[in-house]
């Protein structure tokens, strides 16, 4: 581990929780479980605390190491951490797995207690919502009235602007990053590529792969190449790969097939993940992506649903991002003008596309930063 | 502060809205919201002075006016400033009528080409001018689109465009008598006041 600005080792905590929680679908989940990890303090006034909202495949795990041999620290440990843009000497950090997640969190891999049985693809289908409703429980549970600031990128942007509607009175700063109001249809049609590879998969077993002893791992590493795809740029995958080979060769006499950089590459990303993530959960996932669309039921009027909103925001985007691109941000920055809310908007430029809200891109850590000492000086 | 923005400060209500176009870093809306609890917003394309106006907790939107403002809506701020940029826009009369869309009234300070100096320059020396106050020479200058106050004037007119007020500035040097009364000749700055 290098321990340089880092929150060094952190160990994740569960929260158990008895009281039912409503879904958005209409069933109730009975009890659940959340794995979170916390870093800093929380001060007295309980005032600086700061909820970080995962994206598609992310989890708790957002900095820090959980052993000394862990060679790579938490998701976002670019960001998070002492003199870090959020950072850790000021603020309470809060991240958890949200639910219907694999990484501890209550989700179709854990065992149902009315049957016995892992959840499978009968675990409820979830909104954006519920995951805010059961991060509301679980600031209630910490202690924390009211978040510094809720931060997200991609789908954990969805959930930041979620919360600014549903509970106004208890977020003073949104951040969203890289996101949008809505998912277009090509974001869909991603996904649902992504989907039926999965349940093409023989092992997937119609998602009852666990009472089968079954895994659909190449559903779920095609599923996640596809996905990858569309967090890199064209020039990214350029810089990174161009048409390098790995074997074999293009010239002529050449009988056996030659194989591409980014081909091998794709398949580690893919199979790398499918032994770390589970199938249903990558489902559901996708599903509460396709289904987020923040004014649904503000009259399709993003304008009148920000208007719900107390909180200032930072709306951030990155100028080769096409899986949300500049112009989504920007929809939700007009939307917030026109609602009066106080916004500020920044469009950096980076050649990594959607996947640059993960890395230490200077001018986004500048701007990041200079907004974080303004929420802290808030705070 | 610079001297078009202490005058211009004067015309800005307590508590109101005000978008300033091409905010810089800040500085303005800082000293309007800590004294008059003007609510603003600014509008930058520089990297780094965004930087600059976050630190300093302003609401900066990251947007180049020459791509138009359209996403303001109509009456949407009490004043929309314009500050010693109107001659680094490429459509000067569209930002005009977009500033009075969505502003009831627009602050626009320019330097004055027609000062004696611009003249002399042009006329005697048969240079454009370059001098301190426009310090940039004539193949690499953000600034496209200068003129005089009588141009400024003329267009308010051909507009239907109203002068609430008009201040200018002068050379620190000069009596403020000199370009008070002739300021198309006097003037460094011209600041004007206008609405619809």
């Amino acid at each position: 581990m290098n321990r340089q600005h880092s929150v060094g080792i952190v160990t994740p905590q569960v929260a158990h929780f008895d009281e039912p929680l409503m879904l958005a679908c209409g069933r109730e989940l009975p009890s659940y479980d959340l794995v979170y990890e916390t870093y800093g303090e929380l001060n007295e006034q309980r005032t600086n605390a700061v909820l970080i909202c995962h994206a598609l495949s992310g989890n708790h795990h957002a900095a820090g190491y959980h052993s000394a041999e862990d060679k790579k620290p938490g998701w976002w440990d670019e960001c998070i951490g002492p003199g870090k843009p959020i950072d850790t000497t000021h603020f309470f950090v809060v991240c958890l797995n949200n639910l219907g997640g694999c990484h501890g969190s209550t989700g179709p891999s854990s065992i149902n207690s009315a049957t016995g049985k892992p959840w499978g693809s009968d675990f409820p289908p979830l909104r954006t919502r519920d995951w805010v409703h059961s991060q509301a429980r679980l600031a209630d549970r910490l202690g924390v009235d009211c978040w510094a600031a809720v931060i997200g990128g991609s789908l954990g942007g969805m959930q930041a602007m979620r919360w600014s509607l549903e509970y106004p009175e208890r977020i003073r700063h949104c951040i969203v990053i890289a996101a949008a109001l809505k998912l277009s249809a090509q974001n869909i049609a991603f996904n649902e590529v992504a989907r039926q590879a999965i349940e093409s998969d023989p092992d997937f077993v119609e998602g009852a792969y666990q009472e089968h002893n079954t895994i659909p791992a190449r559903g779920l590493a095609l599923a996640r190449m596809i996905g990858h795809i569309t967090y890199l740029s064209d020039d990214a995958m350029a810089n990174k790969f161009g048409r390098d080979l790995r074997s074999g060769s293009l010239d002529r006499g050449e009988v056996s097939n030659a194989e591409f950089q980014v081909q091998s590459y794709l398949r580690h990303q893919g199979n790398q993940f499918s032994g770390s993530f589970d199938a249903n959960t990558y489902i559901l996932m996708t599903r509460a992506l396709d289904y987020f669309d923040l004014a649904l039921e503000y009259d399709n009027d993003p304008v009148a649903a920000f208007r719900h909103a107390q909180c200032s925001f930072l709306v951030m985007s990155f100028s080769t991002d096409w899986r949300f691109s500049p112009e989504r941000s920007r929809e939700i920055v007009n939307a917030l003008i026109a609602a009066d809310r106080p916004v500020t908007y920044a469009e950096i430029e980076a050649k990594e596309g959607h996947d640059a809200f993960l890395l230490p891109i200077s001018r986004y850590i500048d701007v990041f930063r200079a907004y974080m000492l303004r929420v802290r000086d808030e705070s | 502060m610079r001297l078009d923005l202490s005058h211009i400060q004067r015309w800005i209500a307590p508590e109101s809205r005000v978008l300033d176009l091409g905010c810089g870093d800040g500085v303005f809306l800082e000293f309007l919201r800590d004294q008059r609890q003007v609510r603003g917003t600014g509008l930058e394309i520089d990297q780094d002075y965004i930087t600059a106006a976050i630190s300093r907790g302003i609401n900066v939107i990251e947007q180049d006016m020459d791509e138009g403002l359209s996403n303001f809506p109509d009456q949407s701020f009490d004043t929309v400033v314009l500050a010693l940029a109107l001659q680094a826009v490429k459509y000067p009369e569209r930002v005009l009528d977009e500033m009075l869309r969505i502003g009831r009234e627009g602050i626009v300070t320019f330097p004055n080409f027609g000062h004696w100096r611009c003249r002399l320059m042009l006329g005697l020396q048969g240079h454009m001018p370059v001098s301190s106050f426009m310090p940039y020479t004539w193949y690499n200058t953000p600034n496209i689109h200068f003129c005089t106050v009588k141009d400024f004037e003329d267009l308010c007119l051909a507009k239907d465009i109203r002068i609430v007020s008009r201040e200018v500035v002068g050379e620190t040097g000069d009596k403020p008598m000199l370009s008070n009364k002739w300021p198309n000749l006097f003037a460094t700055t011209a600041i004007y006041r206008i609405t619809r």
